[in-house]
């Protein structure tokens, strides 16, 4: 089993979960996140003062796969997270162990 | 003969009975009409002859019975005009001014500083019932009211002639507590963040008795030194609390931002207004309810409230320019918060002009206030260092300051001939000696806030203490002085 974590753009995010739909991907868990890479922020001025706002907004995809189906997984993701601007985010693949079903304690891919 | 002598009375019986009956009903319906409808004068007159004996005494009567219903009228709809007034004052404290203040904190701080707006609502308005007022507006001191109305002592239904002539005196004790409770809440902006409620809540009623009171009575109490048309010895133009509002309010803001010191983590963190939005709605209802602070000064529904009006609304628009108009040239962007500050800005130097200019010279104050206090808030405060969190000092010290001294220049006897018919009032008519006395009510207004003030927070400070716990400025005043939170998210 493979976990994807992939943090997106904001602005991508439906687009990607609609392309995950259509190949079949059930489950995700998703959360709103902050922060940078190479992206630089902008700057916001209130009455003078300039504050540099580099911590940016970014939304984190988390999903936990069949090995057979993380490729495509993460080729979906590379074709409609693109921008191609720096600041489209990044993919971190990792293996998982042991998935266990809360509900009736299902082990391994039957529990995803 | 005698046939035609009883034709002859039988037809007189008819036509006095036709006389009667046609007369009789016009007496009944007459007698009535004079009761119920008393302001209207055709029937009245036309009563006047056909009732009474003696037409002489009847007319006079009449005529003073007309006077008394067009005094009667006037005061229905003076009083009418400064109820509303009245409410659009408080509705600038809550919630436009606690709105707009709400918006520029950080959001773990947003019902602390509503909280302070409301709770000098409530304070304020007790206070003002038991000496307030009459400290304010009793007696004819030099420097302070009396106790002459202390708990609202003759205080009712009768005008009070030396300060409105044609409204309740009630109405105008009201009307004065509005400007009474707005004033120390306008300092909660310079001491956001950071002061405690306890703190907060005895220094501003102290500050009201001790700075607020004088200060009035001075510039609009009878016989008060800075007054302009009651005897007063620097008579000083100030419609609607230029020195007694916004000098004061925003002086005394700097010396509370001083004495409290900087918000931890000043000017390292960032601090942004946690919802412009907010502050967006209470910078609206501010520039509305400012109508009834300065078109309501002119104490009547009269051609000056209007001619305040008007200054008002362009001052405020003229104000928002100017302030945008700097960022942009400055930022390359013109920004909701600067367009917003700048119509306050704009609001609060036309204030002491309101009744004394006419829109051209409202459009100058306005353009000028703008840019001025956009140097404030961005420069002069940069480079001093102090942290006046919200900037009341420079939007309303550095405002109020610039439109009383302009009032001295701009007022004209044509707009309000307050020192006699034909004598020139202001610089431009010619009287620039004005602008002198202005010059000493806003040098004699810095002065009292700036000590008494000063005063009040050393004491205050050792009663109840002036300043939260570092842990708690971090944790938030909602949390650590109210216990609850503006934005329950879970919930």
């Amino acid at each position: 089993m493979m976990k994807i974590e992939a943090i997106i753009q904001p602005s991508r995010f439906d687009s990607v979960k609609e392309a995950l739909r259509e190949i079949g991907i059930e489950g995700m868990t998703v959360t709103e996140v902050r922060g940078h890479g190479r992206q630089k922020g902008h700057t916001e001025v209130y009455r003078g003062r300039e504050y540099t706002v580099d911590l940016l907004p970014k939304i984190k995809l988390e999903m936990v796969l069949p090995d057979a189906l993380a490729n495509r997984v993460v080729d979906t993701i590379l074709k409609t997270a693109k921008t191609g601007k720096i600041g489209d985010g990044k993919i971190f693949l990792s293996r998982v162990e042991e998935a266990i079903r809360i509900r009736n304690e299902e082990r391994g891919e039957n529990a995803l | 003969m005698q046939r035609a002598g009883w034709k002859c009375s039988l037809s007189l019986v008819l036509v006095l009975g036709f006389i009667l009956l046609t007369v009789v009903p016009l007496f009944a319906q007459q007698t009535p009409a004079t009761d119920a409808a008393p302001s209207s004068t055709f029937p009245l007159i036309q009563a006047a002859f056909l009732t009474t004996p003696d037409p002489a005494t009847s007319v006079h009567e009449k005529l003073a019975q007309l006077d008394k219903d067009v005094k009667a009228a006037q005061s229905s709809a003076d009083n009418a005009w400064m109820l509303v007034s009245a409410a659009l004052v408080l509705m600038m404290t809550g919630p436009g001014l606690a709105l707009f203040y709400g918006g520029l904190v950080r959001r773990k701080n947003t019902l602390a500083i509503m909280m302070q707006s409301f709770a000098l609502m409530a304070l304020i308005t007790v206070m003002w019932a038991l000496v307030g007022y009459s400290l304010c507006f009793g007696g004819d001191g030099h420097f302070i009211g009396s106790l002459e109305h202390a708990f609202l002592r003759g205080v009712g239904a009768e005008p009070n002639p030396d300060y409105a002539g044609t409204i309740p005196q009630m109405t105008f004790m009201v009307y004065q507590l509005m400007f009474a409770i707005i004033t120390p809440a306008l300092i909660t902006g310079a001491t956001a963040e950071r002061m405690k409620f306890s703190g907060t809540v005895l220094f501003l009623t102290l500050w009201f008795l001790v700075v607020y009171a004088p200060l009035a009575h001075m510039v609009w109490g009878k016989g008060g030194l800075l007054n302009a048309s009651l005897g007063g010895k620097f008579p000083t133009l100030d419609f609607a609390g230029g020195t007694v509002v916004h000098i004061s309010s925003g002086v005394s803001a700097l010396v509370c931002a001083l004495y409290l010191g900087k918000r931890t983590g000043y000017p390292k963190q960032p601090m942004p207004p946690h919802s412009l939005v907010l502050s967006f709605i209470g910078a609206c209802l501010l520039w509305v309810g400012w109508f009834g602070f300065n078109a309501g000064s002119a104490l009547a529904a009269s051609s000056l409230a209007t001619s305040a009006f008007v200054a008002t609304h362009f001052a405020a628009a003229a104000a928002a320019l100017s302030w945008s108009a700097a960022e942009w040239i400055k930022n390359g962007r013109a920004s909701a918060l600067g367009a917003i500050s700048g119509a306050v800005a704009g609001l609060v130097a036309i204030t002491p002009a309101a009744g004394f200019v006419g829109p051209m010279p409202a459009l100058a104050i306005g353009l000028i206030a703008g840019a001025a206090c956009y140097w404030m808030v961005t420069k002069v405060k940069a480079v001093f260092g102090y942290d006046d969190a919200l900037d009341a000092f420079g939007v309303h010290g550095a405002g109020g300051t610039i439109g009383a001294l302009l009032t001295g220049v701009f007022a004209q006897q044509v707009i309000n001939p307050i020192f006699g018919a034909g004598k020139a009032v202001g610089g431009l008519d010619g009287h620039w000696g004005q602008v002198g006395n202005q010059l000493v009510a806003v040098l004699i207004a810095w002065a009292f806030a700036l000590v008494g003030t000063f005063v009040l927070l050393k004491i205050v400070d050792l009663l109840t203490g002036i300043r939260v716990p570092e842990e708690h400025e971090i944790e938030g005043l909602d949390i650590t002085q109210h216990g609850e939170e503006a934005y329950n998210l879970e919930s």
